[in-house]
């Protein structure tokens, strides 16, 4: 519809929209009074649909074909382009994954609009919507205007207030009609990471991180103990990367991922200004190190200086015991 | 076979940044410039894929003001055979659309077979002009690259990259766009004859005239850089072990509902 805010659906390749989504439609429906979801997909779901209605979409604009998977930017950005032609949305939001920060990148370059990637925060000022993006490693905040729309962004995960679920709420569904664009690109294969059965680190609630302090990639099982215990995801910092105790995909910081979590644990870890380009934005965040000069104290919510070999069993116990009340 | 890769100058991620006086830039004094991480594994890998092919032409591109020339140097220290330097005033405010239109003008003038970038620049972190430039151009692209295999016809690419979950392995036919992760290469440092060697290789400056562009607005533009907003001071938590390890637990039950 002219005017309205889509919302990019990222799913789970199994029908359900992410997590991550309520976030997306959350802040979508804050700025305009009612979201709509447009989800490419080789496998939607009614439990699917449902959910995205629950979240508070109010209309879902659904493309199901068995050419979208797997994704592909060139044959998903000419079915965005073609809806969004004679729709006139005011804005394309979608969550940073590896697909979307692509996808809605090259979207905006063929619609010749402004893209705000990575962004943290918008405001609405009569039509007029502005965002702001962390720059310069986090290190300070980019206000950002679109000269025309659609004004296209992606969010960072774990920033934006989800949306409550409503049950029984439920959306319009259209199936509109339309082509896929060519694929160039020839699917090989997909190698699954080896699980650790903890939760993705972009997507945790809860990270905990081990540096250099660990001393070794054998001592990472007490991480992944008290990971257990409260559903966290473990990461490390590139000190630990480098000295190859653990895969470079769970490096936090600059030259890793970037994670936004509600609780962020760090241990061993310096806090270098590469590091908590990747963590700044973590809401709780707690420390702890045996130096009590170590540049992570400086942002932590809550540290203990100490030795972690000794804080973390005792910590893990303390949890164990709180959450199995 | 050609390949060309966009380099970014940004200042170097030690630095601390201070706001400009308009409060829309920082303020430059004091920065030390640095090519972009990220670019360096694409340069690095440009320079392996030329290496392993025994000939081949790698070209560093870059845009932006006076400065930016140092960020090339280092490139062709490297061992980049020539680099292109878009340096124009029209581009003084240019956003990430407007950059990858004028790379896209240089890339249609170069015909290169391959084009490599950085996954992200680390100080506007848009990590979106390859996708762009790839929009721009009609090519394939893939990001986040942790692996890369250009078969001996120079015909297609085989990438791995970086998803959730997982690496997804693909051919690219070619040209083609890939953006480079860290984890792909460990980027060389120049030898002192790379650094001599280079004051000789050719930097060509090119305006918006030369590649056919017209000044245009920017589709994006900054309204206002701030600093971040002060996180309130954090609390040590002091006490023997046992107590300080249940004061942590309960403050995050209570206090912080983070638990
Ligand atoms: C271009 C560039 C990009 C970078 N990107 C990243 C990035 O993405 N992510 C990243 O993390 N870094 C990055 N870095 C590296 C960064 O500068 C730091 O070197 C790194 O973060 C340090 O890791 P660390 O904190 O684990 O190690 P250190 O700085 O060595 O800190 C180890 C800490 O452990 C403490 N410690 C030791 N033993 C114990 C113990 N028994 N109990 C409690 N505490 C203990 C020490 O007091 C110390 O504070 C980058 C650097 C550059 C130049
Ligand atoms: N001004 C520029 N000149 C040349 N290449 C650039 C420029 N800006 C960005 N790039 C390339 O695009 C990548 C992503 O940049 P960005 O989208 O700005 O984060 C960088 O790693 C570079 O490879």
């Amino acid at each position: 519809m002219p005017n309205a805010f889509w919302c990019i659906v990222e799913d789970d390749r199994a029908g359900l929209p992410k997590k991550v989504m309520a976030e997306v439609i959350g802040e979508a429906t804050r700025l305009s009074g009612g979201a709509e979801a447009v989800w490419l997909t080789d496998k939607a779901s009614d439990e699917g649909l449902k959910q995205l209605g629950e979240w508070g979409a109010t209309r879902i604009l659904l493309v199901e074909s068995a050419g979208l998977a797997p994704y592909r930017a060139e044959v998903w950005v000419k079915v965005l382009a073609d809806l969004a032609a004679p729709e006139a949305p005011r804005a394309i939001f979608g969550p940073v994954t590896s697909k979307q920060r692509e996808l809605l990148a090259r979207l905006a370059a063929r619609l010749g609009v402004g893209l705000s990637a990575d962004s943290v925060a918008f405001a609405m000022a009569g039509d007029t919507l502005t965002a702001t993006r962390p720059v310069y490693a986090g290190k300070l905040l980019s206000k950002v205007a679109w000269a025309k729309t659609p004004c296209v962004a992606t969010l960072r995960p774990n920033v934006f207030r989800p949306a409550e679920a409503q049950p029984g709420k439920t959306a319009t569904v259209e199936r509109p009609q339309t082509s896929l664009g060519d694929a160039f690109m020839k699917f090989v294969e997909r190698r699954e990471e080896t699980s650790t059965g903890l939760p993705e680190l972009t997507e945790a609630e809860t990270v905990i991180s081990g540096g250099r302090g660990m001393k070794g990639p054998e001592n990472y099982v007490i991480l992944e103990d008290m990971a257990r215990v409260i559903g966290a995801a473990v990461g490390a910092s590139r000190a630990a990367v480098d000295a190859g105790w653990r895969p470079h995909r769970f490096q936090i910081g600059q030259t890793g991922r970037t994670i936004s979590p509600k609780l962020y644990l760090g241990f061993g870890v310096s806090g270098a200004i590469q590091h908590l380009a990747g963590m700044r934005t973590s809401k709780v965040i707690v420390a702890v190190n045996k130096d009590p000069e170590a540049p992570i104290f400086k942002i932590a919510d809550y540290g203990i200086v100490g030795d972690l070999f000794e804080v973390v069993p005792a910590l893990t116990q303390e949890f164990k015991r709180l959450l199995e009340k | 076979m050609k390949i060309l890769v966009a380099i970014k100058q940004v200042p170097d991620t030690a630095t601390q940044m201070k706001l400009g006086a308009d409060g829309k830039t920082i303020d430059p004094t004091g920065i030390t410039w640095i090519v972009s991480p990220y670019d360096e594994f694409a340069v690095e890998e440009a320079l392996r894929i030329k290496e392993k092919r025994g000939q081949g032409e790698v070209v560093a591109v870059s845009l932006g003001p006076d400065r930016v020339k140092e960020a090339l140097r280092s490139c062709l220290a490297m061992g980049c055979d020539r680099a292109i330097h878009l340096n124009d005033p029209a581009w003084g405010a240019a956003d990430t659309l407007m950059t990858a239109r004028a790379l896209a003008a240089v890339v249609k003038q170069e015909a290169p077979q391959l084009v490599l970038c950085g996954r992200q620049a680390i100080d506007d972190d848009m990590g979106a002009l390859p996708a762009q430039l790839g929009e721009l151009l009609g090519w394939p692209s893939a990001y986040w690259i942790m692996e890369e295999a250009v078969d001996a016809d120079g015909k297609t690419v085989r990438v791995a990259r970086q998803v959730e979950g997982g690496l997804e392995v693909f051919d690219l036919p070619l040209p083609a766009i890939v953006t480079a992760q860290k984890g792909l290469n460990e980027p060389r440092y120049p030898t002192l004859k790379g650094i001599m060697g280079a004051k000789k290789k050719e930097l060509k400056d090119v305006k918006a005239a030369d590649v056919g562009l017209a000044a245009e607005a920017p589709q994006l533009s900054i309204t206002a850089l701030e600093a971040l907003p002060p996180r309130p001071p954090g609390r040590i938590i002091q006490g023997d072990l046992p107590t300080a390890v249940k004061e942590l637990v309960r403050s995050l039950r209570e206090d912080a509902k983070a638990i």
